[in-house]
C-alpha cells in the first residue's frame, strides 16, 4: 500500500448544523417543575428577550450534535496527525504528559482570587518557571502575563519607552524611531507604533542579514528608542553580526528588542542576554510546545535585563524565605496587561516540558530541530530555489522560482501539498522573498517523515514540469477544491441566516 | 508584461502619479497588482490628512499580504476612492484608471516632474526584479 498520497476517509458529508435542524427536535429532557413557576419578565425583562422564537438557531438532538461535530473534527488536520511544517509557528507535539500535568486538580480547581497562602503551588510553579526562563534567555526580569506573542513584543517595547522617558525625561520625546528590519513578522511594527513609536525599516542585505551600514546610517540620523529583531530572522538564518548590532543600537542611546519567536533554534545553546538584547519576548505556544494554532490560548512571558525589571508588569511574583508571594506595590511598572496572571494553563504545560527535557534535553531538542531543517533544505535544494546561500537554523526558506515559468505559485505547491497529506508550510511571507515557502518541521519528527516530506515536495516539482494544471487546480482529494480566497475576504459572509439556504439556491 | 503608460511617472515603490494643475492622482502599477495578487482590501488615509513624500500614507491588502502604499509627493489628502471598498478588484483589473487611490493636493507641484518616466520604470523593473 502507498502511504505517499491521501485518500478519502468513508464518513457522510456533512452541512452546516443549522441544516440538520428540524422543527421541535430537542436533545434533552428536563425533570418536571417541581417549585413554582417564576413569571419570566420578573427574571428577564422583556426589552432583552428574543421575540422570534429563537429562529434560526438549530433544533436537533444529541446525537445529531456529536456525530455533526465528530464529523467534521475528523476533516481537521492537526500536529497529532501530522507533520505541520508551517515556517515561524513551531508546530511541534504537544506531550500529553504536559496535558496530565495541567489536569491535576489543585490547578484546575484553584481559583484566580485565592488568597495568597492557599494558592503556593501555583506561585511556586509560575516563580520557577520564571527562573527557569531567566536561565534560557539569560535575563533575568520575567513577566508571565502577556497572553501570547503580540502582547509579549508590546509590553517588551513599552518597557523601552518607559525606561527611555524615565533615562532621559523630558528629552525622550525626540527618540521615537524604533528600527524594525525588513523582514520582521507585521507584529512588530504594529506593536512599536501602539506604543508611539515611529518605524524605519533596515534593510536585509544579499545574505539575508541585516545591512549594517544601512543600520549605523539610520542610527545616525538619530532619535533612536531602539531596534526590534528577530534571531534567527524569518529567513531563518541566525544574525552572525548581533553583538555588534546590539553595540551600534546601544551606542545610539537606544535599547535592543528581540522577537522570541524563533528560540525554538537558541534553547539550551545560546543566550539573546548574553548576545547584548536587552528584552525578548517567547512563546510558550511555539517553543515551549504548549497547543497553539486555533486551540490556543498562547502564553507570550517578557523577559528583561535588570535594567529594565523596575518596569515589568504587576504583580509580579517573588519569593521570600520559602513562602511566594504577589507584589503590587512596583511605582515604575507599566502596570497591568493581562486579566488576573496570564493564561496559567500554558504556564503548568511549559514547565512541564521544560522538566522533561532537563538541559540537555532541550538542548538536544534544538540541536535536532536545527538538524531536520538543514536536512530538508539540503534534500531541496537542487529542486526548489534558495534565495540565501547562508546555512539556515531551524526553518529553511525556498521560492517558486523554478516553478513559475510553468505556471505554477507557491500557493498551488502549498495546495497540492494537502493531497500528499501535509499541512503546507508558512507562504508569501517574509515578504522579502517572491514566493516564499518558509518550512519549519521541528524537532518533533523523525527521518522517515521528512523522507517522505522530501519526496512530496519533489514530486509536487516533477508534477509542476511535467503536467502543471494538475497542481494548479490542487487540492482534489479534499472534500472541497481550491477556494476562491479573494471572494471570501472581499465578500465575506460571517453567519449563517435562515433565509441564505434559499438565497444560495436561487443564485446557482 | 506589465503595462507601463506612458501619459503617467512612476516611483520606485510602484506607485503611479497622473497630474493635473496642482492636484496628483496616485495609485499602484500593474506590476505592483500582479505581484500582490488578489486585492482585497485598501486602508486609506483621510481627507484633509498631510502626507509627507516617501511616506506610508495607507495599505492594500491582497490574499498574500498586506502592504504599505508610499506617496511619492507630499501635500494634502483631497479625496480617496471610495468606490474601491466595494470594488477592490478594480486594483487588478484596471490600476491605472479605476483603481486609483487618492488625490493629493501637491506642496510642490514641480514635485512630479523628478518621478520615473514609463521608460525608466521599465528600465528599473528589469534591472530590479
Amino acid at each position: 500500500m502507498s502511504i505517499k498520497k491521501v485518500t478519502q476517509h468513508p464518513s457522510q458529508n456533512e452541512g452546516l448544523i443549522f441544516e440538520r435542524s428540524q422543527t421541535g427536535r430537542v436533545g434533552y429532557r428536563l425533570p418536571r417543575l417541581d417549585v413554582d413557576e417564576t413569571p419570566i419578565d420578573e427574571i428577564v425583562p422583556a426589552e432583552l428577550r428574543r421575540d422570534d422564537e429563537l429562529e434560526g438557531v438549530p433544533e436537533v438532538s444529541e446525537v445529531d450534535v456529536i456525530r455533526h461535530f465528530t464529523r467534521i473534527s475528523t476533516w481537521n488536520y492537526s500536529i497529532d496527525l501530522g507533520m505541520y511544517p508551517l515556517g515561524s509557528c513551531t508546530m511541534k507535539y504537544n506531550s500529553r504528559l504536559n496535558e496530565k500535568v495541567a489536569r491535576i486538580g489543585g490547578f484546575t480547581g484553584l481559583h484566580p482570587l485565592a488568597p495568597e497562602e492557599e494558592s503556593q503551588g501555583a506561585l511556586e510553579l509560575m516563580y520557577r518557571l520564571q527562573e527557569d526562563l531567566a536561565d534560557i534567555t539569560g535575563l533575568p526580569g520575567v513577566s508571565l502575563q502577556p497572553a501570547a506573542g503580540a502582547q509579549g513584543e508590546m509590553t517588551g517595547v513599552m518597557l523601552i519607552r518607559a525606561f527611555l522617558d524615565q533615562r532621559d525625561g523630558e528629552a525622550s520625546r525626540d527618540r521615537r524611531v524604533m528600527l524594525i528590519p525588513d523582514s520582521a513578522h507585521g507584529t512588530n511594527p504594529a506593536s512599536a507604533a501602539l506604543a508611539g513609536f515611529t518605524v524605519k525599516t533596515v534593510r536585509s542585505n544579499s545574505k539575508g542579514l541585516t545591512d549594517m551600514d544601512h543600520l549605523r546610517e539610520l542610527c545616525d540620523q538619530g532619535g533612536v528608542a531602539g531596534l526590534m529583531l528577530t534571531n534567527p530572522n524569518t529567513v531563518g538564518i541566525f544574525e552572525t553580526n548581533i553583538r555588534e548590532i546590539c553595540d551600534v543600537i546601544h551606542g545610539a542611546g537606544g535599547l535592543v528588542y528581540m522577537d522570541g519567536a524563533n528560540m525554538n533554534a537558541l534553547v539550551g545553546v545560546a543566550r539573546p542576554g548574553d548576545m547584548g538584547v536587552d528584552v525578548i519576548h517567547l512563546n510558550l505556544h511555539k517553543t515551549f510546545s504548549t497547543p497553539h494554532g486555533g486551540g490556543g490560548p498562547g502564553c507570550g512571558p517578557c523577559c528583561c535585563t535588570e535594567e529594565l525589571a523596575e518596569f515589568l508588569p504587576v504583580p509580579r511574583i517573588e519569593k521570600a524565605g520559602d513562602r511566594y508571594r504577589l507584589n503590587y506595590d512596583l511605582p515604575n511598572s507599566i502596570g497591568r496587561v493581562k486579566a488576573f496572571f496570564g493564561n496559567f494553563g500554558m504556564m503548568i504545560r511549559a514547565l512541564s516540558y521544560i522538566y522533561t527535557h532537563g538541559a540537555d534535553g532541550l538542548k538536544e531538542a534544538t540541536e535536532t530541530a536545527v538538524l531536520n531543517a538543514r536536512y530538508v533544505a539540503n534534500e531541496l535544494k537542487d529542486t526548489f530555489h534558495m534565495p540565501y546561500e547562508s546555512d539556515c537554523m531551524h526553518e529553511a526558506i525556498f521560492s517558486h522560482k523554478h516553478q513559475t515559468r510553468k505556471g505554477v505559485h507557491t500557493l498551488d505547491i502549498a495546495k497540492r501539498l494537502i493531497d500528499y497529506g501535509f499541512h503546507p508550510p508558512t507562504i508569501y511571507f517574509p515578504l522579502v522573498v517572491e514566493g516564499a515557502m518558509l518550512i519549519e518541521p521541528t524537532e518533533s519528527v523523525g527521518r522517515a517523515d521528512l523522507d517522505a516530506f522530501v519526496e512530496a515536495m519533489k514530486d509536487i516539482d516533477r508534477e509542476a514540469q511535467e503536467d502543471p494544471q494538475l497542481v494548479i487546480d490542487a487540492p482534489h482529494s479534499t472534500r472541497i477544491g481550491r477556494l476562491d480566497e479573494a471572494a471570501a475576504a472581499r465578500k465575506p459572509v460571517l453567519r449563517w441566516q435562515p433565509d441564505m439556504e434559499a438565497t444560495a439556491k436561487s443564485a446557482s | 508584461m506589465s503595462q507601463i503608460p506612458e501619459n503617467v511617472r512612476y516611483s520606485k515603490d510602484h506607485e503611479w502619479v497622473s497630474v493635473e494643475g496642482d492636484t496628483a492622482t496616485i495609485g499602484i502599477t500593474d506590476y505592483a497588482q500582479s505581484s500582490l495578487g488578489d486585492v482585497v482590501y485598501i486602508d486609506f488615509p483621510r481627507v484633509g490628512d498631510k502626507v509627507a513624500a516617501h511616506e506610508a500614507f495607507g495599505s492594500v491588502e491582497s490574499v498574500k499580504a498586506v502592504s504599505e502604499i508610499f506617496t511619492p509627493i507630499a501635500g494634502e489628502v483631497t479625496e480617496v476612492n471610495e468606490g474601491l471598498n466595494d470594488t477592490p478588484e478594480s486594483v487588478n483589473s484596471d490600476p491605472y484608471a479605476e483603481g486609483w487611490m487618492v488625490k493629493i493636493k501637491m506642496d510642490n507641484p514641480g514635485e512630479a516632474d523628478g518621478l520615473l518616466s514609463a521608460v525608466e520604470y521599465e528600465e528599473f523593473l528589469s534591472a530590479n526584479v
